[in-house]
């Protein structure tokens, strides 16, 4: 039920978001979520693709620092309440949220939050069990 | 004004028999009481009672830095624990120091040669001493304070940081001395002036400056904004800490070594050869009275030059030219040493393994500034800010802690830092050059 999501090591310096997307529309990967953390210094761009695999390697292979984790897709009700009432089950169960960011979604009627947990199968049992969907990689990737 | 009239300024012919019965005494007391000499002199083939003048100081071995290091802690004492009284060390991380033991003979001499030190720079009775010099096992603090008290001077002992302290402290107590490190005394100037106090109508006349090199020009800057005297200082702890050498306020042309207590040579630091008087190698001392841990031909890697043309001060004392550089990779940051292979082993200890790192040296206002970029290969990267922001912190913490430093640490890239002919460039000293 996870999604393997890729961040990458940015300095802080003009042209190396460019250098990541030039690579990746060359290999004819395509973005399908994207968040970017940054601090004064560096930054961290984490991205959802069409391809991880691919992405990976040849984002390796053009020198970038490449990690993979796997983070959680989940439907959202596009209504008020959506999203805290989410957020309040899992707070109310001890799961700590280390980042999350919103996936559009250009055909569905929902929203989509992908979510990095502290204890991430616990959180996917949770979910599970309180009937909120979530969506697989493989249908992730290829929305 | 000569705090030891008869020892400074001996005729050459009386201060060489002199240094030659405390040489010879101290090969022999190294023979029969230190082991590690012993051992090196057994190697090299030589016996203490050949050394029959000071021309056959050339035979004798050399003490190195790693020699100090691979007897941490006592192993060069060359006398019993109980009767070392002092021991100092410099930075390092754990067993890369050097350690240091004096004995209560030891510290009076020490005393006695920066009381020596403080009158060559027109110091006495009556003045009071700013000493901004860190205290503990560093050596300058101390030194600068038991000399001053055996003059009979007034002791602040105010030692390192604070400067807003520092600057009340200047205005309220009326110091006529200042001791520091150079860039400090230009970042107190800074700071006083900040605090609306002008330095020129300070009572300081005088400055008495070490720990770091410093140029001609940055001395007339000194002199220029602080409104005194600039006198550089010269002492490396592994001999016995400042007042090793001093230079005179009468000529301030060079630092006269106390020769009665340190012997010194100029070697060609490639092949170990001694030089004539007046070219320029790397400075050898050999410590003729240190009883706790005395030490043959120690080479301190300062390069610099030997002049023993008579001073008009009346010191008949050899006299060293400024410190030129040094014959090996050491970095003087702020007055603390640093040796990149120091920091390699704080960045292996931080993450349990070898990263690609480079130090960017530089000088901001006065002082210097270091950073530490450090590439971020796969073991090292997180996908959250904050795992990074930690080490950051981790590597900035352990370097402040056990180098003394204060750095900046900044993640990079792989690849970024420059590798040249294969070999990575590790530092980048962009200071002004002395």
């Amino acid at each position: 039920m996870k999604v393997e999501q890729i961040s990458i090591f940015l300095e802080n310096r003009a042209g190396r978001l460019t250098d990541v997307t030039r690579v990746l529309s060359q290999a004819k990967v395509n973005i399908r979520a994207l968040s970017l953390a940054d601090t004064s210094d560096f930054g961290i761009l984490r991205l959802i693709v069409t391809d991880h695999e691919r992405a990976k390697q040849v984002l390796k292979e053009n020198g970038f620092t490449v990690g993979r984790t796997s983070v959680v897709a989940v439907e959202v009700a596009d209504r008020p309440g959506g999203l805290h009432s989410i957020l309040e089950l899992l707070s109310n169960n001890q799961i700590n949220v280390e980042y999350m960011y919103a996936f559009v979604q250009q055909t569905g009627k929902d929203a989509v939050m992908i979510f990095r947990f502290d204890r991430t199968d616990q959180a996917i049992e949770l979910l599970q069990n309180s009937k909120i969907r979530i969506i697989p990689g493989d249908e992730l990737y290829n929305l | 004004m000569i705090f030891d009239i008869e020892k400074e300024t001996a005729p050459r012919e009386d201060l060489e028999p002199l240094q030659l019965s405390r040489l010879r005494n101290l090969v022999e007391r190294v023979n029969a009481n230190v082991p590690f000499y012993r051992r090196k002199f057994e190697e090299t083939g030589i016996r203490p009672e050949q050394v029959k003048s000071l021309n056959d100081l050339k035979y004798l071995p050399f003490t190195e830095k790693q020699d100090l290091r691979n007897n941490y802690p006592f192993g060069l004492f060359a006398v019993p624990k109980e009767n070392v009284v002092r021991i100092h060390a410099s930075s390092g991380t754990t067993g890369k120091a050097t350690v240091v033991g004096y004995t209560h003979r030891d510290v009076r001499n020490w005393a006695g040669l920066m009381a020596r030190a403080f009158m060559a720079a027109g110091v006495n009775r009556g003045d009071v001493v700013h000493n901004a010099y860190g205290y503990g096992l560093f050596t300058g603090g101390l030194g600068v304070h038991y000399g001053a008290e055996e003059l009979g001077a007034t002791i602040v002992p105010i030692s390192g940081g604070g400067t807003r302290r520092q600057v009340m402290l200047l205005r309220d107590f009326g110091p006529t001395v200042l001791c520091s490190t150079p860039s400090y005394s230009l970042f107190l100037f800074e700071a006083a002036q900040e605090a609306g106090i002008p330095f020129s109508e300070l009572p300081i006349r005088v400055g008495i400056f070490g720990a770091e090199p410093w140029s001609e020009e940055m001395r007339q800057d000194i002199q220029s904004k602080l409104g005194l005297i600039a006198l550089d200082i010269y002492g490396l702890s592994e001999i016995m800490g400042p007042g090793v050498a001093m230079e005179c306020a009468a000529a301030q042309k060079g630092l006269h070594i106390f020769e009665d207590h340190f012997l010194p040579e100029i070697i060609d630091p490639i092949t170990g050869e001694q030089l004539p008087p007046g070219e320029t190698g790397e400075l050898v001392l050999t410590t003729l009275t240190k009883e706790a841990q005395p030490l043959i031909r120690y080479r301190t890697r300062d390069i610099t030059s030997l002049n023993y043309v008579p001073c008009r001060c009346g010191r008949t004392h050899v006299r060293m030219s400024r410190i030129k550089g040094r014959s090996d990779d050491m970095l003087i940051i702020r007055g603390v040493n640093v040796f990149p292979s120091q920091i390699e082993a704080l960045l292996l200890e931080t993450e349990g393994l070898t990263p690609h790192y480079q130090l960017i040296l530089d000088r901001q206002g006065a002082m210097d500034t270091l950073e530490v970029r450090v590439e971020v290969d796969e073991k090292l990267f997180s996908d959250e800010v904050r795992h990074l922001q930690r080490l950051e912190g981790k590597i900035q913490g352990n370097i402040k802690e056990f180098l003394g430093v204060t750095a900046k640490v900044k993640l990079v890239e792989p690849r970024s830092l420059t590798r040249s002919e294969g070999k990575a460039k590790r530092i980048i000293d962009q200071r002004p050059k002395v």
